[in-house]
């Protein structure tokens, strides 16, 4: 079996969910580099140090940075065309 | 048992004056990444330093390694909080690769194979206080670790450390990297703690 270096997308749920109330790897985004749509848990997940680092499947540009200091984060979706959010009522 | 008694060896060297505040001591080679690991054939490889003035000097392989050389001691500090005294390298001082560079401009931004960035003001990178490496520990560099070559920096951060260095471009304005446009400090001092924007 391949040795990866990544892990998938599943990845970011317990990070974001710092942030976000509701579990954000089930959007949908599109990746800005090469129009792939998929959910982000479907992203590969570098790090956690020195921070998140989630690529595209399609294309490995960087859609999604998650830096998390001691008092604040930053979320980063330079790579990120727009986010699909399913919201059960 | 040796001469000088372990009492009069000092500090431990987790308390050691050369540990920068909030760091502790490591023995290994910690690798963090952020990508895929470029493999980059030496016979493609070449670095370049590009002016704010459109000049562009380039190297080869063969031309990088026909520089006169240096075999840098120094200690890595990493914004994870391990430090890692006395690595040795073997690779180009800055001094060297811009002595022929004329330019005006006072930051610089490192680019690599792979995508990555990271800037610094150019200063950081004369007299003495940077290199691209291309030996660790007497050992060709692992690409893991940037090899074929990366920056070294030691007296910043280790992500200034540019692994799997692909040129510098010299800019007359500052224009953050990856990791600064991402949440950490713009220039990254160990000795004043400069790990995330704002501190």
């Amino acid at each position: 079996m391949e040795n990866l270096d990544y892990q998938d997308g599943n990845a970011l749920a317990g990070p974001l969910s710092e942030i976000f109330t509701l579990d954000v790897t089930t959007a949908h985004g599109t990746c800005a580099g090469c129009g792939r749509r998929g959910a982000l848990a479907e992203l590969r997940v570098y790090g956690p140090e020195p921070g998140l680092v989630a690529r595209c499947p399609g294309c490995e540009e960087v859609v999604l940075t998650l830096v998390r200091g001691p008092k604040d984060a930053w979320l980063d979706l330079r790579g990120s065309v727009s986010l699909r959010i399913p919201i059960t009522e | 048992m040796g001469i000088i008694s372990r009492a009069f060896q000092g500090r431990p060297r987790d308390h050691d004056e050369n540990l920068p505040p909030g760091q502790y001591l490591v023995h290994d080679f910690p690798v963090l990444s952020a990508g895929p690991t470029p493999r980059v054939p030496l016979d493609r490889w070449e670095f370049a330093i590009d002016t704010a003035e459109g000049q562009v000097h380039r190297w080869s392989w063969e031309e990088f390694l026909a520089l006169p050389q240096e075999t840098p001691t120094v200690d890595l500090h990493c914004v994870t909080k391990w430090s890692k005294f006395g690595t040795e390298w073997k690779g180009v001082s800055l001094d060297v690769l811009m002595e022929d560079v004329e330019s005006a401009a006072e930051y610089a931004l490192a680019y690599s194979y792979g995508g990555y960035t990271t800037n610094l003001p150019l200063e950081d990178l004369l007299d003495g206080k940077a290199w691209i490496v291309y030996e660790f520990d007497g050992e060709e560099l692992a690409p893991a670790h940037g090899g074929p070559a990366r920056l070294l920096v030691p007296h910043l951060y280790l992500w200034k450390s540019a692994k799997w260095i692909k040129g510098i471009r010299l800019l007359n304005e500052d224009w953050p990297g990856f990791w600064e446009t991402a949440g950490y400090h713009n220039y990254g001092d160990p000795w004043r703690e400069q790990r995330y924007q704002g501190d």
